[in-house]
């Protein structure tokens, strides 16, 4: 099971089978406009062997979130506080030294498009290769048979031929198989996926998707899922986070959290979507207004200035005081918990059928 | 590959075929009698019908141009002897072989425009490199700043200035001279020095404003970003990935730039007072002498369309999409 239990800021030792665990998590930019909260004190475990989705929409810090577990941010304009604890180690205050052991080693990373995060000037065999003999030391030609390995565990057709091919000749669905057979070669622990599927079709998304889950087993990597698509998220995750203006609205199991939601912003996400089987005349109803500057976040809860149901709290809380994310299946709201229960079953359900 | 390369071979053979009929019509259109500036003063008509004929000016125009472009090819008979191919013709004004008086300055101007290129994609570079390097910090700044001030010299102005205190108040270095490289390396190397350092500098501001710039973009590439997520070392990113990438605006400037660069050879000769191809082509357009500014003209033609032929195959070898395309 997974132990989505933390409440935001506090520093509890991690459970034994949290391989990774993020507490309170603050991300700074500092451009020439101002200072951007990325995220905003963000907390979450992963374990091996699950997969933690994380939702949201553009710009809510979810792809931030993962650059920084990997340190892949610019150091010279990013300040982040909280901890990052790979296997108790805080990552936060690791040296880049330590860093470059853990990257493609322990944990791996798989970006959105296929075609310009692989570079087009050393082919997808060396690339493969390449992190392999970094933290293994493995020689070249052990490197070649493992990246011929992994092309044939991914479903590449004649790996010993197309590892010397480069990535302008693989199509998209290929370029992002091989992107997945380089994060995998080192065996890692922890899988960060971010949008892997976004820049592909629907059946190469499928079947990407597919390959992810049996090599999830296979190897039992935790998986941490970065999408803005619910589809995909209900067919991937175990546990869900969503995220809004850098922050965790709302976390629980897939089930729990697509089943019952209990955060407005969750609702209007479902309610935006299509879905095959509705009646057709009924209109989508999407979320009005547009996500918060960062620059400038709206004064208590985040989501108020868009939030139908702020006229069902006492007073101005909404937009004096920021809601906290309670202890496990939990919501960053102000609104009671028999509030929440009917507005989703007068309001909510049925626009979802 | 091949298919490419023997492509651009036989464009470069139009393009040389059209750069010398364009020349050789030009300088018809000037209303000119070629056989009395040969002859000289106090020249008799008959002196005159002799070099006349000796110089094919007797036959019609179009003759003389089809003499002058077979020539290259199979070599020609004059009344002097026998101009082997690839035949320039005879000048005018000496009677040399244009072809011989090429070879003869040719060293001179390889070597100035070789070293300069040498020096300045070096410097250049390297300065762009580490400005990327360390972007935003005092480094940068000075490598940036730095480069604006050089890229607004010109090769006549600070040529002299250079001249005035390394050879003339210190006297550090004699005055710029060509000795063969196969006869000393080192005299060679210090004869060509300032006009390398001069040239150099010219280009050497725009190429490090270049390469720090395509730098920084190219670190922020997603390829980059997937090479650090891999755990690769930070000196090995910056050098095997992003800077793969950069090369490759660098090396379509250069291709362009490599004109410029014998343009720049021409006048640093004149600065230095080197007697290069630069000088012989000047020379013998002052003189009216066709088949030297000719001769002069194609085989500069013939070294840029060799050159950019080279750059390309060095894009080819940079950029696989290229190569495989």
């Amino acid at each position: 099971m997974t132990t989505l239990t933390k409440t935001e800021g506090e520093k509890a030792p991690t459970g034994p089978d949290s391989f990774l665990s993020v507490r309170d998590l603050r991300v700074r930019f500092s451009t020439e406009d101002g200072i951007v909260k990325a995220v905003d004190g963000l907390s979450f475990d992963v374990e091996r062997g699950k997969t933690l989705g994380i939702v949201g929409e553009s710009g809510s810090g979810k792809s931030v979130t993962n650059l920084t577990v990997l340190g892949l941010h610019n150091p010279k304009s990013t300040t982040v506080e909280g901890e990052i604890l790979l296997e108790g180690r805080d990552l936060v205050t690791a040296p880049e030294k330590e860093l470059e052991k853990l990257r493609g080693n322990k944990v791996a990373m798989i970006f959105q498009d296929p075609l310009t995060a692989l570079s087009p000037y050393y082919t997808v065999g060396r690339q493969i290769a390449e992190p392999y003999m970094k933290h293994t030391g493995a020689s070249k030609k052990e490197a070649r048979a493992r990246a011929i390995e992994m092309l044939t565990k991914v479903g590449i057709p004649q790996p010993e031929s197309r590892v010397d091919d480069y990535p302008h000749q693989f199509s998209g669905g290929m370029r992002q198989r091989a992107m997945i057979a380089m994060a995998l070669v080192c065996d890692p622990d922890l899988l960060i996926a971010d949008e892997p599927t976004t820049a592909l079709d629907v059946t190469v998304q499928a079947q990407i998707l597919d390959l992810l889950k049996d090599l999830q087993q296979e190897f039992g990597t935790g998986i941490i899922f970065i999408t803005h698509d619910l589809g995909v998220i209900s067919d991937m995750a175990d546990d869900l986070l969503v995220m809004y203006s850098g922050r965790a609205v709302e976390r629980g199991s897939v089930r729990e959290v697509l089943r019952q939601p209990k955060h407005p912003y969750t609702w209007g996400l479902l309610s935006s979507m299509p879905r095959l089987g509705a009646d057709v005349s009924q209109a989508l109803n999407p979320i009005p207004g547009s996500p918060p500057s960062l620059l400038n976040p709206p004064s208590g809860c985040p989501f108020h200035p868009r939030c139908a149901f702020t006229g069902e709290v006492p007073g101005d809380r909404c937009s004096t005081e920021r809601p906290s994310l309670g202890e496990g299946r939990a919501a960053a709201c102000h609104l009671t918990a028999e509030q929440k229960q009917s507005i989703f079953i007068d309001t909510i359900q049925p626009r979802l059928r | 590959m091949l298919q490419f390369l023997i492509r651009r071979l036989i464009g470069a053979v139009v393009i040389m075929f059209l750069i010398g009929a364009f020349t050789f019509f030009l300088f018809y259109t000037v209303p000119q009698d070629f056989a009395a500036l040969s002859c000289g003063k106090n020249c008799s008509p008959e002196n005159l019908a002799v070099i006349r004929e000796n110089l094919g000016l007797d036959k019609p125009i179009t003759t003389q141009f089809w003499e002058f472009m077979t020539g290259i090819v199979a070599g020609r008979d004059f009344a002097t002897g026998h101009c082997a191919a690839p035949c320039l013709g005879q000048s005018f004004s000496t009677g040399e072989f244009v072809w011989d008086s090429i070879l003869d300055r040719f060293p001179l101007t390889l070597s100035l425009t070789v070293g300069g290129l040498v020096i300045f994609l070096i410097v250049g570079l390297g300065a762009g490199l580490l400005a990327a390097w360390k972007r935003g910090t005092v480094a940068d700044r000075a490598v940036s700043g730095a480069s604006i001030v050089l890229s607004s010299f010109q090769i006549y102005f600070l040529g002299p200035i250079v001249l005035g205190i390394v050879v003339y108040q210190t006297g550090w270095l004699d005055n710029p001279k060509y000795h063969p490289f196969t006869e000393n390396p080192l005299t060679w190397a210090a004869g060509m020095l300032i006009p390398w350092v001069v040239m150099a500098t010219i280009f050497t501001a725009q190429y490090t404003r270049m390469s720090r710039s395509t730098m920084i973009e190219q670190l922020q590439e997603e390829h980059v970003r997937t090479a650090r997520a891999k755990g690769m070392k930070q000196s090995y990113v910056f050098f095997r990935y992003a800077w793969r990438g950069s090369l490759i605006p660098i090396v379509t400037i250069l291709g362009i730039d490599l004109s410029a660069l014998l343009s720049g050879a021409v006048v640093t000769e004149f600065t230095f007072d080197l007697a290069g191809i630069g000088r012989l082509a000047v020379d013998s357009s002052l003189t009216k002498d066709l088949p030297v500014t000719m001769g002069v003209m194609l085989f500069g033609a013939f070294f840029i369309l060799l050159l950019n032929i080279l750059v390309d195959l060095v894009y080819a070898y940079i950029d696989p999409r290229v190569r495989l395309s």
